[in-house]
């Protein structure tokens, strides 16, 4: 358990060193999550301490967000005054953000795959 | 007895263990109320969790520094989160390398999409210079997005804002709006969420299930590359 959760904020602590080395453009728990990947295909498995952590943390993810949330608070004067136009550009944007990734998503996944057991060639 | 409740909330209210608490009791009651009818989506559990935080801070004069100081243990253990979502990511991963060239593909047009249809709302509604150039990376984590917006002249801590409420529209939102339009398999709902609204996103993919998870964790990782190169060129070409 103690060992599990050294590995997970190892991996983030390297990512962070990588990011504060190298100036890329991702941040350092994204890069430590690479990091985390490659050593489950060195080990050819997750060790089950690392998953018990890990799944842990994950199936309480949303619960995570919430301080950075609370944040908006700092933020009134302008939500009271732009409020309205912030909000539908947020909305209408992300909706069609969504909407577009996940349509072209299947649709590229239909033509990766050609009906199982034949070739049909196209695609 | 009003004196000396005034005392122990005065003492209570310095001490980092009120905001922990109540963020952890405020979130459990929500999210247990939302567990029990049926958990809809439109009543993101994060979303209804932060507005009654909110109207507690508001209703008794705290700061969000001072709610800050004790949330911060919770908020710092969304670094960790982030390096486990490699536990998804292996356990899918014949699926992700099945997939690779729609996930490319649907990668770089939702990418696009986002910047562009950010700005474009944007342009449409009128919003002012600074507000114009902070939405541009709304899709991608925090971190990163406001990395982005100091470099092309916009305001980061505004840019925070705006991504927390793009990750709460499109986990609120988003899957009535994949079920409308009859995307129902999981990495596609994955890769939508998590290209759409980021950390957010992705929390409530996992939601859904463990396939959905694992892309959307990786579309929130290969997005946050994707418009880290892509909005300065943008700027750089068009404004």
């Amino acid at each position: 358990m103690l060992r599990a959760l050294t590995s997970v904020l190892l991996c983030q602590l390297v990512g962070e060193a990588l990011v504060a080395a190298t100036n890329m453009p991702l941040p350092g728990p994204v890069v430590g999550m690479a990091l985390l990947f490659a050593f489950f295909v060195v080990k050819g498995g997750i060790p089950s301490s690392i998953a018990t952590v890990g799944d842990g943390l994950l199936n309480n993810l949303a619960v995570l967000f919430v301080p950075a949330g609370v944040g908006i608070m700092q933020h009134a004067s302008r939500i009271g005054s732009e409020g309205f136009q912030l909000g539908g550009t947020l909305v209408a944007s992300t909706l069609i953000t969504i909407g577009v990734t996940g349509y072209l998503m299947r649709f590229f996944m239909k033509r990766g795959q050609p009906a199982s057991g034949e070739n049909s060639g196209d695609g | 007895m009003a004196d000396e409740i005034t005392d122990i909330w005065v003492y209570l209210a310095t001490s980092p263990l009120l905001a922990l608490t109540l963020t952890l009791v405020a979130y459990q009651i929500v999210h247990e109320i939302w567990s029990r009818i049926e958990r809809p989506a439109l009543l993101n559990p994060v979303l209804i969790s932060v507005l009654i935080i909110v109207s507690v801070l508001v209703a008794t004069e705290t700061s969000y520094d001072t709610y800050f100081e004790g949330a911060q243990f919770i908020h710092f253990l969304l670094g960790p989160a982030t390096v486990a979502l490699a536990i998804p990511l292996y356990r899918q991963f014949d699926r992700i390398k099945a997939n690779k060239v729609a996930i490319a593909a649907s990668l770089a047009a939702g990418s696009i999409t986002g910047i562009g249809s950010g700005l474009l709302c944007a342009a449409v509604f009128g919003i002012d210079r600074i507000g114009f150039v902070s939405i541009a990376p709304k899709s991608v984590t925090a971190p990163v997005a406001m990395g982005i917006v100091e470099r092309i002249g916009g305001l980061p801590s505004l840019t925070a804002v705006l991504v927390i409420v793009t990750g709460i529209i499109g986990a609120a939102l988003g899957p009535a709006l994949l079920n409308l339009i009859g995307v129902k398999d999981a990495p596609a709902r994955g890769m939508a969420l998590g290209v759409g609204s980021h950390g957010i996103g992705t929390a409530r993919a996992l939601q859904e299930s463990e396939a959905a998870g694992a892309f959307s964790g990786l579309a929130m990782g290969l997005n946050a590359l994707a418009t880290a190169i892509l909005v300065p060129v943008v700027f750089w070409m068009f404004f």
